[in-house]
């Protein structure tokens, strides 16, 4: 067969052009066989190479080879064209509605009050304080006398406390978290930086803003040349860290059977004085019923309620929201929403 | 305490434009919390007038009977108004409110046609002015002029404080604390009511005849002051000013006599009583009940007398219950002609035992136990006698005395060391001057101060409680701000890690958290079958509800109480849990001990101190009702089941770092053949399962909810772990079939497969269980995964190894290959 240039280049346009008109894979599977295949115009161009001289198979053969590449790259164009529609085709038969996936799972939360104590126990431990912790059964003379509450002082009926029968196992319901800087003080040599969070009691009737078991968070420093102003400066810290850097605080004098002198501590915040919670310095008598030199160490105390904070904090109007174990509010903090 | 601003100015010099807003910030700053401030006549708009009664025509052809009441109001003409109440009679003098005045409740008096005649004005009530609860009739006035402006006569436009006076600040139960403090506070000038009292006037008639008094018990009482008078005329009435004075503070007139002690009590803070001296036999004596054993006391309630208690008695009887109320024998009539007037300092502790003994909280008792000025019995008394001198036309006999001379206690004062506590230096000045503002007298000039303390403060002792005075004088407000920093080093302890860790990872499997009050009832208790040590609950002696009256033993009562009221609201699938303490009385009772506090208790006494306090255990606990994969459009759902609630603990023990054994247990209140029992180191930690049927449907929950408890305060911290060597050599798997008798358990199976395998068993896995090969037998089937650290494992050798496991379950528990 002779080989002739110009019909060599009509095949090439001739499968270019088919190549270019391929519109499925069908299609291009018969393309494939008709101008890529053995028995391709191209191929058989190819095939009679053999019979040519050495000056004119040279020749052709670049000729030819440069047709069939041009050929296979048309080729593997094609290809990479139709798959790509494919998959653009399957992929859209594929699509779904995105807004009806929902957890199938049950929606799950800590109560607000554990996160709140976990957020103030961190930022204490920042200051370089331990978390105490005691028994919410507790002995009356922990709860009481060593705070310089005894029996008949009007300040033990200050607070209305629960007992345990029989009276002279001399139990109660912990009234505050303060037997437990006793019990830290008793147990441990100054410097003393503790706070001491947890569950307290007092027979209140529930209502919006009263409940008979409360949380408090109490705080004790127990130091050399410990001051009110030490005191001034934790509390206004402890405020910003829970209320926003915003918050105001101030102390008015008070009175507690425990410190000397004694405040309480109000926050400005949304616009008004609200009281947070109790303080001062600890009395001298607590320290010496501890057997803490007060010759040479001083120290202050403060106590918040858990449940006011939370319901300053995020505007709650109702107790019976925070203490009836409705699953709405705990989930509506997550786990750890601030 | 009330404070009507009309009686505080007469001891403060006040400027003139302070408003009652300034002086309620002027109480907060020095430490008196203002509760409320009321503006008495602020919505009263005259005329207002007094009225003399002229005629009274009873018209009876009403429903209730109605007075026709004719007055002279000083215009000359007589006017005539309807009148529902009948306190009065013709000549009393009575509030009369002209038509166009204006009661508070913006009641507009008119004329007006009524029961069928013409009503022009109105007789007053108390409670109509907005004056006091008074209802009962109306005001019938003990003198006045007719014609005259009544909201001057009655003294009726006032402000008036409540104020919350500190346990610890007994001296401000009157107005001559109160004034001091706001005259402290507003550094105005401050005259003390007690200096004004002129008791030399007072010329005793005959000293002999006045009655005489002991103090028998000097642990009750250091001072008390008799003084008689007599030729009283009991039947006058108490001056307007007076009454409405004590009216003001909240308090009732009652008769002159007493009104004048209580006038006195409220001005100066010293309690007082009037004795009928006619009833007394022999003298007065202040000593404890003893064998005397009744008191009927003014309130007309018989009371039966402890021997402890504090008591003024004679030689026939007791008389008052010391410092809390008076006897009704010896009260004041209006028969009585000679009185004996008392005022003692007692002990403010014997009194509160009294008070609460006798569950009898009075005026006297409240100022009594936060403590009084002794040095006020001799003075108060004295004014009392006075006033009833010039208003009951009393004549003085004399009085009589007891007690201890009073000290005048002198401290040092180092002002170095009030800086030192407060973290701000104050000046010799602003120390001196707190300190004469309350009354203390100062010498001295340099860093140390002689204090003379005033004997109504007993509060003031160490350097602490001067401090606290002058740094709340010289205000709160400019003590500086500093902020220490503890110990390096703080950290959680490990059962606070602990216990947030599973709180967190409760709350991310779709748990909530909840915290529920600790009282439960013997009801529920025995609902559920607690039985041993989980039904022996600590009782409360006043428990907010006698529903609810015992400390709860386990959380479960109280997690299944509040699934209750969440299904009540509408919720149906429910996850929940808590983190809370436990109580059990399982200890025999130990005496609780009460050392003294002025020095550290021995260490065998606070051993003692926190032995005699229960164990408290941390438990979590879930229950778990309704669907944990919800159904939705994408299909059926799937619904808890006992097999949740077991997992779960196991979740929560492998999370703790520790191994376990589980077995079936009956143990209420759960299902006794679906209820796992969990043991670390042998000792029970955990309970998981259905809760049982019964229980369920007594309280009216979901079938097959289910619950878990862990102990998680007897679980041990965990060891450092150590893992094993990530073999990369390939495994290989091989199954096993077996059928066992159906009581034996799959823990008892694995535990078997898993001896005879070998060391090269790596993991074992229960895929199947099959229950219906009948003839009481059950097939479990398990893969068993193996793999060697340096060499790929032949399927020969691990055939070996699976023959081995078998044989090894052949031989526990009777297990054969499944065919």
């Amino acid at each position: 067969m002779a080989l002739d240039k110009n019909q060599i280049e009509l095949d090439l346009k001739s499968a270019l052009s088919e190549i270019a008109n391929t519109k499925n894979f069908d299609s291009l599977k018969q393309v494939k066989i008709d101008h890529l295949g053995d028995k391709s115009p191209l191929a058989r161009a190819n095939q009679s190479l053999g019979s040519l001289d050495a000056k004119d198979r040279s020749d052709f053969g670049k000729f030819i080879g440069d047709a069939r590449s041009q050929v296979n790259e048309a080729f593997r164009k094609k290809t990479e064209e139709l798959e790509s529609e494919r998959d653009v085709q399957v992929l859209q038969t594929e699509r779904v509605d995105v807004t009806l996936a929902k957890p199938r799972t049950l929606e799950g939360g800590l109560h607000p009050l554990t996160i709140l104590t976990n957020e103030i126990s961190d930022l204490f431990i920042g200051l370089g304080y331990n978390v105490a912790e005691g028994p919410e059964l507790e002995s009356e003379w922990l709860n009481f006398d060593a705070l310089n509450i005894p029996a008949d002082h009007p300040a033990r009926s200050m607070q209305d406390t629960f007992f345990i029968e029989p009276l002279e196992a001399k139990l109660v319901l912990r009234t505050h978290t303060s037997p437990v800087q006793i019990r830290t003080m008793l147990t441990q040599k100054p410097p003393i930086y503790v706070i001491c969070p947890g569950k307290t009691y007092r027979a209140d009737e529930l209502d919006a803003t009263h409940t008979p078991v409360f949380h408090q968070v109490e705080g004790l420093v127990v130091d050399e040349n410990i001051t009110m102003a030490d005191l001034k400066g934790t509390l206004d810290y402890f405020a910003k860290s829970i209320f926003g850097n915003d918050v105001k605080t101030r102390l008015r004098p008070s009175f507690f059977p425990f410190t000397e002198p004694s405040a309480e501590v109000d926050i400005f915040f949304n616009g008004r004085w609200i009281e947070w919670g109790g303080c001062g310095m600890v009395n001298e008598k607590v320290l010496i019923a501890c057997g803490v030199d007060v010759k040479k160490f001083s120290g202050f105390a403060f106590g918040m309620g858990l449940e006011r904070t939370l319901m300053v904090k995020h505007g709650i109007t109702d107790m019976h929201d925070i203490v009836e174990g409705d699953v709405r509010f705990s989930q509506s903090f997550g786990v750890g929403k601030k | 305490m009330k404070l009507p601003l009309s009686w505080v100015k007469e001891f403060v010099n006040l400027p003139a434009k302070i408003t009652a807003e300034q002086i309620s910030q002027a109480f907060t700053r020095v430490g008196f919390e203002v509760e409320s401030i009321e503006y008495q006549g602020q919505d009263l708009k005259g005329p207002l007038v007094v009225g003399k009664v002229l005629s009274i025509e009873e018209l009876t052809e009403h429903k209730k009977p109605i007075r026709y009441v004719g007055l002279d109001v000083g215009s000359g003409k007589k006017r005539f108004v309807i009148c529902g109440a009948r306190n009065f009679k013709v000549n009393d003098l009575v509030v009369v409110a002209i038509p166009g005045a204006v009661l508070p409740g913006n009641f507009v008096i008119s004329s007006r046609q009524t029961y069928g005649k013409l009503s022009d004005g109105m007789i007053c009530s108390a409670k109509e002015l907005g004056i006091s609860e008074e209802h009962a009739g109306i005001i019938v006035l003990p003198e006045g002029k007719i014609g005259c402006d009544a909201i001057k006569l009655l003294e009726i436009t006032d402000v008036i404080f409540d104020i919350a006076v500190n346990p610890d600040r007994g001296y401000a139960m009157s107005i001559r604390g109160l004034a001091r403090e706001l005259a402290g506070s507003l550094k105005c000038k401050f005259i003390d009511p007690a200096e004004l009292v002129k008791n030399s006037k007072l010329k005793s008639l005959n000293s002999a005849k006045a009655i005489t008094v002991k103090i028998e018990d000097k642990t009750g009482a250091d001072q008390i002051f008799i003084r008689t008078v007599e030729n009283v005329n009991a039947k006058r009435q108490t001056p307007i000013w007076m009454q409405r004075r004590i009216e003001k503070c909240g308090m009732r007139s009652i008769s002159l006599a007493v009104d004048i002690t209580n006038y006195v009590m409220l001005e100066l803070g010293q309690p007082l009583h009037a004795f009928d001296a006619a009833v007394i036999n022999g003298g007065l004596k202040v000593s404890r009940a003893n064998k005397f054993t009744k008191l009927t006391t003014l309130d007309k309630v018989e009371r039966k007398l402890q021997p402890d208690n504090l008591v003024i008695c004679d030689s026939n009887s007791v008389l008052a219950l010391a410092g809390t109320m008076g006897g009704l024998a010896s009260e004041v009539t209006h028969e009585t002609k000679r009185i004996a007037l008392e005022a003692a300092h007692f002990n403010p502790s014997s009194v509160a035992k009294n008070s609460r003994f006798h569950k009898l909280s009075s005026e006297a008792s409240r100022r009594i136990e936060r403590n009084t000025d002794p040095a006020l019995t001799e003075i108060a008394s004295g004014r009392a006698a006075a006033l009833l001198i010039e208003l009951a036309d009393a004549k003085y006999v004399g009085s009589s005395s007891a007690g201890i001379a009073i000290k005048k206690r002198k401290v040092k004062i180092s002002i170095e060391s009030i800086s030192k506590l407060i973290g701000k230096s104050y000046s010799i000045k602003q120390v001196r001057d707190a300190l004469l503002l309350i009354g203390c007298k100062v010498m001295g000039k340099g860093a140390v101060l002689n204090i003379e303390v005033p004997t109504w403060r007993p509060d003031l002792e160490s350097s602490a409680d001067f401090a606290e005075e002058i740094a709340r004088l010289t205000g709160y407000e400019v003590i500086p701000l500093t902020l220490p920093v503890g110990k390096a080093g703080a950290k959680l302890s490990d059962m606070q890690i602990r216990r947030r860790q599973v709180a967190t990872s409760l709350a991310n499997q779709g748990f909530t958290e909840v915290i529920n009050y600790p009282f439960v009832s013997q009801e529920l208790i025995d609902l559920l079958g607690f039985t041993g040590d989980r039904a022996k609950s600590f009782r409360l002696l006043n428990p907010m509800s006698e529903d609810a009256p015992l400390l709860r033993t386990h959380l479960i009562p109280g997690l299944l109480t509040t699934l209750g009221r969440n299904l009540s609201r509408g919720a149906k699938d429910l996850a929940i849990f808590e983190i809370g303490t436990v109580f059990r009385n399982t200890a025999k009772t130990i005496k609780g001990q009460s050392p003294e506090t002025n020095k550290r208790p021995s260490a065998k006494t606070i051993q003692e101190i926190f032995a005699s306090v229960p164990k408290q255990m941390l438990f979590v606990a879930g229950v778990v009702s309704g669907e944990k994969l919800k159904s939705t459009w994408q299909g059926e759902g799937s619904k808890f089941d006992w097999s949740d609630a077991v997992s779960k603990v196991i979740e929560i023990i492998t999370a703790t770092g520790n191994n376990f054994e589980i077995a079936n247990c009956e143990l209420a209140p759960w299902h006794p053949g679906r209820c796992a029992e969990f043991k670390v180191d042998g000792k029970v930690v955990a309970h998981a399962g259905e809760i049982h049927p019964r229980v369920l449907a007594e309280l009216n929950l979901p079938e097959r909810s289910c619950a878990f408890a862990v102990i998680l305060s007897e679980l041990p911290v965990s060891k450092v772990i150590k893992p094993s060597k990530i073999l990369s050599m390939p495994a290989v798997v091989q199954d096993v079939a077996l059928v066992v008798e159906s009581h034996v358990s799959a823990s008892e199976l694995e535990h078997s497969l898993k001896i005879g395998a070998g060391d090269l068993l790596e993991s074992i896995n229960l895929f199947d269980r099959y229950d219906r090969i009948g003839a009481g037998k059950i097939s479990l089937a398990f893969t068993l995964t193996f793999r060697a650290s340096d060499r790929t494992l032949t399927s020969d050798e691990v055939a070996k190894y699976r023959d081995q496991a078998i044989e090894q379950a052949k031989k526990d528990v009777g297990a054969v290959p499944r065919v």
